[in-house]
């Protein structure tokens, strides 16, 4: 066990971009996203969730897959380079380390996205345990451990000292580049903090959310429900839900004309927008109520179907803060609960 | 609340309405949701209370192609765009039977949260001028009511409702800024420190185009931004022009017509000030062809569907520097 | 690399109503008059017809400036359209300067079909006035730029 002053993060910042891309909590006009760090940034630890999850770092909102140009009757295709540089990834929380596992069964399962998997290696995740969850926070219904986040190095804020653990080689090749700046510290003050954090999340009120009844079998007993009808009604098939959530990762690949070429990117896509799969027949979903439908099962039955039962919720309670109609998971699931189907 | 609940459970039981469209009580005061009650029985989850800012409006255009009466509960905003509606014929007055609901000014837990006061489960109501008391997982904790409000209770438009059959509860204007302000202090600006300002403002924005979906005036039925066969479709593309030319067509469509129900503020995740592009055009609309507010009534032409053959010319955009 | 405004040659489109500003051009054109080759003439069936997404989407492909021109008031072939059109640009071009884009990059000049002089002129003066704002980085779309 490693630590650091507070005061000192600057430093540690400025040392660990010398030979990586940084990306850390950032707050720009008022909100916290992940982004690139400077010597202007505005770090910002203390804000629990950033809006955006940091799936961006792997799985970019937009990123362009290839460019075809045509020039003298000629076509020449050229596709985008692939992440060759290593980047650290900094202060992560557990839910969102454990949401890139679910885009990994993804992404890296036959055939691996190369893009993604680029990043995957890339990439150095340096997580940051949850000192003060929230009411909307349920990570524990997955299993998730707020005080012990997984990753590559592990970090905890106590007393104004960062206390650094790394778990994995990566995370031991970072360590080494930064050893100077830390000094050694006491396992047990961690200790003591991590008793502290989970028993603010057993108080949590949705610490003990019951998934009873779901994973594959829902696919089936569920589909038809009357309740989804019910629970759908205020949703105004925005994308929010589907945009700050750590986990969702359908995409649309689309072109766009250059006027000189075109250019093949890839977007994320919701499924609560009216074009989310559309097929040459047209949408396979056509109204409101089944693509809410298809959001919730796909986290809590198809997923979990296709993944040994692992649900592609990791209970970050992005969606529960940010849904202009406050609807979200938690209400899908104890309205099933309510319901008794 | 009671009285609310009692009155719609008589006006459904006599048959007036065939169903109530009001607010759903959440896990905590301040996750209510829209939601329509078709019972008295459901009723029993209905709630009014501070957090309950969602313009009910828009979810009219719906309840006007079913059967019988829709009971919809408005507050005074709300009732401009009732009114903007029923003059773009997407709401049928005769389908609607509206209470004008009390209204002192809604809440935005956002606001709460900033001001340290985590872990809210309620709130009392009382008059803007007073303290609001949070309820919250750690006790009781004391916040301005005014500094918990929503953006668009600071330029409030008046505690009288533009249209109802009937009101119910004590309505207060809870204004206490000037509307354009901010406006005019962006205007001010030189256009390299405009241009910063809207790009570092536009740069979250992530396309999840929440602010045009609750937008009681967005009420196309399939909007240009959703067309599959169009290079600015409605997903993030890979350059900042994107969010400049969806926030600058998202507001040029609502102009004249958008009442500043400040609903696009109230949900952008991002925090995105969107009342700064349509207050834009009001304030140059009242300005150039006079004052008007969208929505105060059924029958004025829109700004935007009439002219004189006297208007400023547009180089008055380059003279008036 | 600091940009050299004598050679810079700024892409100009000018979208001119069918009725008049059109047959202004060809006026233009047949009397010899010069006007840059940089402009590039779309031909609307009204001033009217041009909706703001017009003007954006010509940014977005990499215009530096926009013009519109329309019959002068009073004298639409439909009778009213460059009223509404002329309400509609004033507010887009306000909306622009409000968002910080350079406010010469956009301009709507009436002219009529026997004023090829006055379009000849319009448009030397317009690719001047975008000449010197040199090119226009604040709202175009980058791929488009290589």
């Amino acid at each position: 066990m490693l630590k650091i002053k507070k005061c000192d993060l600057a430093a540690l910042f400025a040392r660990i971009s010398e030979n990586n891309d940084l990306y850390l909590p950032v707050k720009t006009a008022g909100k916290t996203n992940f982004a690139a760090w400077d010597e202007t940034a505005d770090v910002d630890l203390d804000t629990l969730k950033t809006v955006k999850s940091p799936k961006d770092a792997f799985f970019p909102q937009s990123e362009n897959l290839y460019t075809c140009n045509k020039q003298d009757g000629k076509t020449s295709i050229t596709p985008e380079k692939l992440r060759e540089e290593p980047f650290v990834l900094f202060g992560i929380r557990a839910c969102d380390v454990r949401a890139i596992d679910v885009l990994d069964r993804v992404f890296l399962s036959d055939p691996v996205d190369s893009y993604y998997a680029a990043r995957r290696e890339h990439g150095i995740i340096v997580s940051y345990a949850c000192h003060a969850p929230e009411t909307s926070c349920f990570c524990k219904v997955f299993g998730i451990d707020a005080a012990a986040p997984e990753g590559d190095v592990v970090t905890w804020m106590v007393n104004g000292e960062l206390y650094w653990d790394a778990k994995t080689e990566k995370g031991a090749l970072l360590t080494a580049q930064i050893r100077d700046l830390l000094t050694d510290g006491d396992a047990a003050v961690v200790e003591t903090e991590q008793a502290a954090i989970r028993a603010i999340v057993e108080k949590l009120p949705n610490s003990s959310l019951s998934l009873d009844g779901w994973g594959a079998e829902a696919a089936k007993t569920r589909f038809d429900s009357p309740v989804w009808e019910q629970l759908y009604k205020p949703c105004l098939a925005c994308g929010t839900c589907t945009f700050v959530c750590p986990t969702c990762q359908c995409y649309d690949i689309k072109d766009y004309n250059t006027g000189s070429g075109v250019q093949r990117y890839r977007c994320w896509d919701s499924c609560m927008y009216s074009d989310f799969t559309m097929m040459a027949h047209g949408n396979n979903r056509t109204s409101q109520m089944q693509r809410f439908r298809q959001r919730f099962l796909h986290k809590l039955a198809y997923y979990p179907a296709n993944n040994d039962g692992m649900f592609s919720c990791v209970g970050c309670g992005r969606c529960v803060d940010k849904c202009p109609s406050h609807l979200n998971i938690v209400k899908v699931i104890k309205a099933f609960e309510k319901e008794g189907v | 609340m009671q009285e609310l609940i009692n009155r719609a459970k008589s006006l459904l039981e006599s048959g007036e309405v065939s169903r109530v469209l009001g607010w759903r009580k959440g896990e905590t005061d301040w996750d209510v949701e829209p939601a329509f009650f078709n019972s008295a029985e459901e009723l029993s989850e209905f709630i009014y209370n501070g957090f309950c800012g969602a313009n009910l409006s828009k979810y009219m255009i719906e309840a006007s192609k079913l059967e019988g009466k829709t009971l919809v509960f408005l507050k005074p905003c709300d009732t401009y765009s009732f009114n903007q509606l029923c003059k773009e014929h997407r709401v049928d007055r005769e389908k609607a039977y509206i209470i004008g609901v009390g209204c002192k000014g809604k809440l935005k837990i956002e606001n709460i949260d900033a001001a340290g006061i985590l872990e809210v489960r309620g709130a009392g109501y009382p008059d803007a001028s007073e303290i609001l008391t949070v309820k919250t997982l750690y006790g009781d904790r004391e916040v301005s009511y005014k500094s918990a409000m929503l953006e668009r209770c600071h330029v409030c438009k008046g505690k009288e409702h533009m249209v109802y059959d009937e009101r119910m509860g004590e309505s207060a204007d809870t204004s206490d800024a000037d509307r354009f302000a901010e406006v005019a202090k962006i205007e001010a600006m030189s256009p390299e420190e405009k241009f910063a300002f809207f790009q570092s403002e536009l740069s979250k924005c992530i396309r999840c185009n929440a602010c045009r979906n609750v937008c009681p005036a967005c009420s196309c039925r399939k909007c240009v931004f959703d067309s599959t066969k169009f290079d600015s479709a409605q997903k993030a593309n890979t350059t900042s022009f994107e969010e400049k030319m969806f926030h600058i067509i998202r507001a040029f469509h609502v102009a004249g017509r958008c009442t500043d129900c400040g609903e696009c503020s109230r949900v952008c995740p991002q925090g995105i000030p969107l009342h700064l592009f349509n207050r834009k055009f009001i304030k140059d609309i009242n300005a150039l062809y006079g004052d008007y507010q969208a929505g105060a009534d059924t029958d004025s032409k829109g700004p935007l569907t009439d002219f004189r053959l006297d208007d400023c010319e547009p180089s008055i955009v380059t003279k008036r520097g | 690399m600091p940009i050299n405004h004598e050679e810079f040659r700024p892409t100009i489109v000018a979208f001119c109503c069918n009725w008049c500003s059109y047959a202004g051009a060809d006026l233009a054109g047949s009397s010899r008059l010069a006007y840059p080759a940089d402009v590039k003439i779309i031909r609307v069936p009204c001033s009217c017809r041009v909706n703001p997404m017009f003007i954006l989407r010509a940014f977005e492909k990499g215009a530096d400036g926009v013009i519109l021109c329309g019959c002068h008031p009073g004298d639409c072939h439909y009778s009213t359209g460059n009223y509404y059109a002329r309400r509609r640009m004033t507010l887009l071009f306000s909306m622009l300067d409000y968002l910080g884009v350079e406010n010469g990059r956009t301009r709507v000049e009436w002219v009529s079909a026997a004023e090829g002089v006055k379009f000849s002129e319009t448009m030397n003066s317009f690719v001047e006035k975008v000449r010197s704002l040199g090119p226009n980085v604040r709202l175009g779309d980058l791929r488009c730029k290589n």
